[in-house]
């Protein structure tokens, strides 16, 4: 029981980490960034070759993440997304644009880092013991990590100008260029910030699981499901989507034989989604 | 002579070399017959690395004998040609794939696929065009009369299980075991078979019913369970290459002291990289030519992958196996059986040669008729490894008839 518990609160941080990023991009840009799980990858792949390989400090490898995701994420929106948004009258347009960047980032990734999983060492090692339960150091500051980058990401929307602009964006695209936002600038930076958390998620946990080229997609699979929980472009949204996912994961492992908890969570997420179709914090109307 | 006169001079003479070394390159290019081998599997996706290393095993081996005028068979040298296609493991793709491969390649030696889904798929569109294919895929009925254009390229797992069963309860003393599997058709049949071994070793089976879903990385929650179940045996039912590590390391962060063991290849660079210490112990089916074991031969193709593939990789050790015998067998059957597999399947029964990747005089010939009733099976050898000081230490080596 204990461990179902510990197991449900690690699993719950981790994907709100994941979850985060994509419904930041989707807020913004009424994007679904299908690209997302690869973004997760690089993030791994960036950490795996500046702290596994070269031998930088973890957390200037975690530095360098923000800063490559970034500029991608930034790059995609300028170069591919905003002249997509000016030139298709279809949203479906951008939908296809965006599982093609998924495409190419894994190929990508394919060809440039290899088949293999990667690993690396671990930042700090040790188990704890929480009752009868174990928690090791490596998923523990992985776990405070997150907090603390979801904290600060809250913080950031709420309280600083960008983020203001960005929550104003969200809301509604026309009255926030009518009151003078550069709506073009924020949607970068928002695509930047969401593309940075996804790597930063798979900078902080390839500490744990590794990383190899073709893990991107069940990390967009598993963020689509929470969004699609907490409702899409809902930050508080996101995060209670990762709650519910992880305790239904932890949960369903510990009590219930063989792979009944996937087939619970998506026949559950069906029906769900036929009752509230906008998620448990969405609004109706999107 | 004017400047201009040499110019043009140069320039005629230029155009001549020019003509003459396309005509006479040309001419060899064209003389040359060239034999086409297909490659079909897995080679994007969490499982790439089984479709890739089938791939780079077989370019590796033709760039070798290209590189000496290409392979012999019936008088005549043979430049190799691969062609590869990423089936994605899905089987809607590889029967696209094999038909490609089959009917706009013309091709009638197919490596792979790598699972039994793709590889049952791909059953029909073989026979029908008469094509032999190589599967590592472990369902019997592919190979089993009166199906007979596959052939097993690796050790099955109910091949390999009871004998590390065997040894695990002799050396160790394990008395009871549990399985965990991939919720795969694969790792199922193999957990299905595993069971079936260790219960007629008189096995405890603690628990069978453990799975996880493709992809799965955090396996805290999964492994919770069977480590609380309390066996001295956890056997990771064909475990992929990539979720192996993360199991172990699971396993131990869980407290779990007893043995693991898996039924199918590993590689010693991911157990190190992402399990460290906590991969200690942990027994494995090997790569087919382990350093121990290896040939001058084998040593040349290693450096050669390494150059194609970026580095090595255990599980080539086994799949180079593949494209040698393929050619050898065409070679004792002739020319006439590239585009003929009924004459390539006569020669099998009978088929032998010296194993070219190992130092020791052994056989390399087409086994396991005790299993589907027919040679449809490449005799590699079965090595069991365990790793010790972060290396894999052959176990013992053994042989399928």
């Amino acid at each position: 029981m204990e461990q179902m518990l510990v197991n449900g609160v690690v699993l719950a941080v981790n994907y709100a980490l994941i979850a985060l990023g994509i419904t930041l991009i989707f807020s913004i840009m009424n994007i679904l960034n299908f690209a997302h799980g690869q973004m997760f990858m690089i993030g791994g792949f960036v950490v795996y070759y500046l702290y596994g390989i070269f031998k930088l400090n973890y957390f200037v490898s975690l530095v360098a993440v923000v800063i490559v995701l970034g500029v991608i994420g930034w790059s995609f929106e300028t170069f591919f997304f905003r002249r997509m948004r000016r030139m298709a009258t279809r949203e479906e347009n951008s939908m296809l644009l965006a599982v093609g960047t998924a495409l190419l980032l894994e190929n990508l990734a394919l060809s440039i880092f290899g088949e293999k999983q990667r690993g690396v060492p671990p930042v700090v090692t040790g188990v704890f013991r929480i009752g009868t339960a174990y928690l090791p150091a490596g998923r523990l500051l992985v776990m405070v990590l997150a907090l603390v980058l979801i904290v600060g990401l809250l913080l950031f929307v709420q309280y600083t100008k960008l983020g203001r602009a960005m929550r104003a964006l969200a809301q509604d695209r026309e009255v926030t260029h009518l009151m003078g936002v550069n709506v073009d600038r924020v949607a970068a930076y928002g695509f930047a910030l969401g593309a940075a958390l996804a790597g930063l998620a798979g900078g902080l946990l390839v500490t744990v699981f590794g990383v190899n080229s073709g893990v991107g997609n069940v990390y967009s699979i598993k963020a689509f499901i929470m969004i699609m929980i907490g409702g899409a472009g809902v930050v508080p949204g996101a995060i209670l989507g990762a709650i519910v996912l992880g305790f239904v994961e932890a949960i369903g492992y510990e009590l219930l034989p063989g792979s009944i908890t996937y087939l619970l969570i998506f026949t559950g997420l069906i029906i769900f989604l036929l009752l509230r179709p906008q998620g448990l914090l969405g609004k109706p109307w999107g | 002579m004017s400047t201009l006169q040499l110019r043009r001079r140069n320039f005629l003479v230029g155009i001549a070399v020019f003509v003459l070394g396309t005509v006479s390159f040309g001419g060899s290019t064209y003389a040359q017959e060239v034999l086409k081998i297909g490659v079909l599997g897995v080679m994007s996706g969490s499982a790439a690395s089984w479709g890739l290393v089938n791939k780079y095993c077989a370019e590796t081996s033709a760039q070798l004998y290209n590189e000496q005028g290409g392979f012999e068979i019936g008088g005549k040298k043979y430049k190799i040609e691969i062609v590869p296609i990423d089936d994605k493991n899905d089987p809607k793709l590889a029967v696209s794939g094999a038909e490609r491969l089959t009917k706009q390649e013309g091709i009638h030696y197919i490596i792979g696929p790598n699972v039994d889904t793709t590889a049952a798929s791909v059953q029909p569109v073989a026979e029908a065009a008469g094509a032999i294919y190589f599967p590592y895929a472990f369902q019997k009925t592919l190979y089993s009369p009166p199906h007979g254009n596959a052939v097993l390229g690796m050790i099955a797992s109910y091949q390999a299980g009871p004998i590390i069963y065997k040894y695990l309860m002799d050396k160790k003393g394990v008395k009871s075991v549990s399985f965990v599997a991939r919720n795969e058709s694969d790792p199922l049949n193999q957990r299905d078979e595993g069971v079936q071994a260790a219960k007629k070793l008189g096995l405890e089976i603690k628990s069978s019913d453990d799975t996880y879903e493709p992809g799965t990385t955090d396996f805290f929650p999964v492994m919770s369970r069977v480590v609380g179940k309390g066996a001295d045996l956890i056997v990771l039912s064909g475990v992929a290459p990539a979720d192996a590590p993360l199991l172990i390391k699971t396993a131990r962060e869980l407290d779990f002291k007893g043995t693991l063991s898996t039924e199918t290849a590993q590689d010693i660079k991911i157990l190190n990289e992402v399990a460290g210490a906590a991969a200690e112990g942990f027994v494995c089916v090997g790569g087919a030519s382990t350093p121990e074991i290896r040939s001058d031969e084998m040593e040349k193709f290693v450096d050669r992958y390494k150059k194609v593939a970026g580095e090595w990789n255990d599980e080539a050790g086994t799949k180079v196996y593949a494209l040698e015998i393929i050619l050898a067998t065409l070679k004792k059957a002739g020319p006439e059986a590239i585009n003929d597999v009924e004459l390539f399947k006569k020669s099998m029964p009978d088929f032998t040669m010296k194993n070219p990747f190992l130092k020791e005089d052994k056989e390399l010939k087409y086994v396991g008729t005790a299993y589907f009733s027919q040679p449809r099976q490449i005799g590699v050898p079965m090595v069991v490894n365990q790793v010790s000081d972060g290396k894999f230490q052959a176990l013992f080596v053994g042989s399928v008839e």
